[in-house]
């Protein structure tokens, strides 16, 4: 009897909300909207929720176009010029930083005022802000962590490290059973800023990290020197793979599901794929990368996707609409489900949807991240930056020897780019 | 009557007079137009635009010859230059490689049309295509080249993965195609040859390489001339098996300049147009010298006509 009065009382708060949708705002005039969710699934997700909102405001001529995500990096520097769509996708931070600094992209801190936005998307505020405005909103975010085999850990007798010295402890017995620790491909250079990322933000912690990739600290540092360090120990150990600088992260995913080597270093899309190769849930599982300095507090990498406005575009307050639609905590849930995006929704009114990732994931970011939350690598450094040092950093993982070379180029790099 | 008076006034009409100069121009004008539009002026554009720092985006900075500076001090900018280089001179080997493989395809065997066009084959396919199956040849993991090279005890080699062997292992792929394409501007130059100086060489008792090396290559001139053309523009603008192999890596070993540059104007981390100008400058002029050599020398061979 209960069960049935909760869910008709749901029943009726769906409806409420529904039928407010459709005769309160219902909009009317244009809505063109451009995305790179060129992926069949978010693809699919995405389509489905703007026929949602479409079917809220039937008298609103919505038009969708999907761009192929690789093509869309390049093509959004002509759209937003000329022929401005109402609203497109984008990545947060220094990602958006371009298009903020040339005036293209629309100041919506209105949006972010009051309760409903400000503090329902409080935790992805920062990511959003540039100049102390909001330049979009984010619609999903995911954890990045260490995805492992739990049977091999489980063969070994390893238990998930909590820290540094647990963590080489572990990696040592999985080397002497004649398997690699982790499995990394660095062909497109990004999996390596990854674990710099990690190692840096535990070696130094968070606020020196982000110093660094905004220009503030050198590289030549001891400090950035001991990240390093700490770094080579795993390569001298033999933790990585051999030849990883020939193969994609895709390609690096054979050598885990095959249990040749036993962790990776990963955002959450990783789940999907090691799930398709035949990983049941309880071969893999999920540990947040371990303590290296005691006392940092630790910080998360948790790259953010999101919704602009061009500051060229006709409709601007249909989109801003729309914007507030993706964000509210129903779509947000929705979107964000296991079947749809699987990723975490970014509404703190949103629920998580049941899946031992995402729920580790979440719990992870909103408990045990004291120290902040950065985007990724080259989300956070300007694009030029995160090139040279990335490459280098593959450099590194393999030739360790050539590091004071590396060190020295990346100062002069950044000399450049930070002084324009 | 009226006919005559109509064929009159057309016959003394101004265009009736020049017709016979104008009419190549007319043909022309079209293909002139574009060439002016998509290839002259923006040869000019990229000159200007290399004294500029511009971001695709925002106001063009002019910054004089600070790009140029740049790259005199730019590591990668060598590297790309010597691997230029590199593919310039290996890239060779396609001209003698197609030559044989015609002289060996020359022949009236029964099915030789079918040989043929498999020699052909690699031409046709995309380069993409090529790139991908030297990829998977080369994977130090699980490609063949490994097994082989295991077979006779050899340690396996990380070909695309070091810095040493990859520029090699990328021209090696394209030797495929290229070889397959002077083959085939061979195999037509050997329909050209005359039989009667064949004979002639028979008569003073030439045969083997003599006959080969007096008698047939240098009827062959002209296809040695448009072979070592391709060749030399093929290797100074590969560009598309270094994407699809390496991406330029690892570290970056493996660039060339048309690489470069479009790594830094138009990839995802660059958006220096610039600077991918000025590089884009350099390797226009290295190609010059090299269209001009050739320039020179047809003239040169009319000339002596």
């Amino acid at each position: 009897m209960r069960s049935m009065l909760k869910t008709s009382a749901a029943a009726l708060a769906i409806l409420a909300t529904a039928t407010s949708g459709a005769f309160a705002d219902g909009l009317t005039g244009d809505l063109k909207i451009f995305l790179d969710t060129s992926n069949p699934a978010p693809r699919a997700t995405m389509e489905k929720m703007i026929a949602d909102f479409q079917a809220q405001n039937p008298d609103l001529n919505i038009e969708t176009t999907v761009i192929d995500r690789e093509a869309y990096k390049t093509q959004i520097r002509n759209f937003l010029t000329a022929n401005a769509p109402d609203v497109n996708t984008w990545y947060a931070a220094n990602r958006m930083r371009p298009y903020v600094a040339a005036g293209l992209f629309e100041d919506v801190s209105d949006l972010w005022e009051g309760t409903e936005i400000g503090e329902n998307l409080a935790s992805t505020k920062g990511a959003m802000t540039i100049d102390g405005k909001q330049w979009g909103v984010p619609y999903t975010y995911y954890q990045w962590g260490v995805y492992y085999r739990k049977d091999i850990f489980d063969e070994l007798g390893l238990t998930e490290p909590a820290t540094w010295a647990e963590e080489k402890a572990n990696c040592q017995k999985i080397i002497d059973a004649g398997k690699k620790c982790y499995t990394i491909g660095t062909k497109f250079l990004w999996t390596a800023g990854g674990w710099f990322d990690y190692l840096n933000m535990r070696t130094n912690g968070f606020d020196f990290h982000m110093d660094l990739l905004t220009g503030k600290e050198k590289w030549d540092s001891e400090k950035v020197r001991a990240t390093f360090a700490n770094w080579r120990e795993l390569i001298d150990m033999g933790a990585f793979i051999d030849n990883h600088q020939t193969y994609s992260w895709q390609e690096a995913l054979p050598f885990m599901v095959k249990g040749d080597a036993a962790a990776y270093l990963m955002g959450n899309f990783a789940v999907a794929p090691l799930r398709d190769a035949g990983l049941s849930d309880d071969q893999l599982d999920f540990y947040q990368f371990v303590e290296i300095t005691p006392g940092v507090e630790k910080a998360e990498d948790a790259p953010t996707d999101t919704f602009h406005i061009p500051a060229n575009a006709t409709n601007k307050e249909n989109a801003r609409e729309f914007l507030k639609y993706v964000v509210s905590a129903d779509v947000q849930t929705w979107i964000n489900d296991g079947k749809n995006l699987g990723q975490l929704p970014v509404n703190a009114k949103s629920s998580v949807d049941k899946d031992k990732f995402l729920e580790q994931g979440f719990e992870m970011l909103s408990t045990n991240s004291p120290g902040g939350v950065a985007q990724f690598f080259d989300r956070d450094a300007p694009a030029e930056m995160a090139k040279v040092a990335m490459e280098g950093m593959q450099e590194f993982m393999v030739k360790p020897d050539n590091l004071d070379k590396i060190l020295a180029r990346l100062d002069r790099s950044a000399k450049r780019i930070y002084d324009n | 009557m009226a006919y005559t008076i109509d064929a009159q006034t057309r016959r003394s009409s101004w265009w009736h007079k020049n017709q016979q100069q104008l009419t190549p121009w007319l043909f022309l004008a079209p293909g002139i137009l574009f060439f002016l539009f998509y290839v002259i002026f923006p040869i000019f554009q990229s000159f200007n635009l290399s004294l500029y720092e511009w971001d695709g985006l925002g106001q063009a900075e002019f910054v004089g010859l600070y790009n140029y500076e740049e790259l005199y001090w730019d590591d990668a900018f060598y590297t790309s230059l010597k691997n230029n280089v590199i593919w310039l001179l290996l890239y060779l080997a396609a001209i003698p490689a197609g030559l044989f493989i015609a002289l060996f395809l020359n022949q009236t065997v029964t099915g030789i049309r079918l040989y043929k066009s498999l020699f052909f084959f690699p031409f046709v396919i995309s380069q993409v295509v090529v790139g991908l199956v030297f990829t998977w040849f080369y994977d130090p993991t699980f490609g063949i080249l490994n097994v082989l090279l295991g077979s006779v005890g050899i340690p396996p080699i990380n070909v695309l993965g070091d810095e040493d062997y990859v520029t090699i292992g990328i021209i090696v792929a394209g030797l495929w195609p290229q070889t397959a394409y002077c083959m085939i501007l061979y195999l037509t130059g050997l329909n050209a040859v005359d039989p009667e100086q064949i004979e002639a060489g028979r008569l003073d008792g030439a045969k083997g390489w003599r006959m080969l090396w007096y008698i047939i290559i240098p009827q062959l001139r002209p296809a040695t001339f448009i072979a070592f053309v391709v060749t030399i523009i093929g290797a100074l603008r590969s560009f598309d098996l270094i994407s699809i192999m390496t991406n330029g890596g690892p570290f970056g070993a493996s660039r060339v300049l048309s690489f470069y540059m479009f790594e830094v104007a138009l990839s995802e981390y660059g958006f220096r147009m610039g600077y991918g100008a000025a590089i884009a400058v350099v390797l226009f002029l290295i190609m010059l010298a090299f269209i001009a050599y050739f320039l020179w020398s047809i003239y040169k061979e009319e000339k002596a006509r």
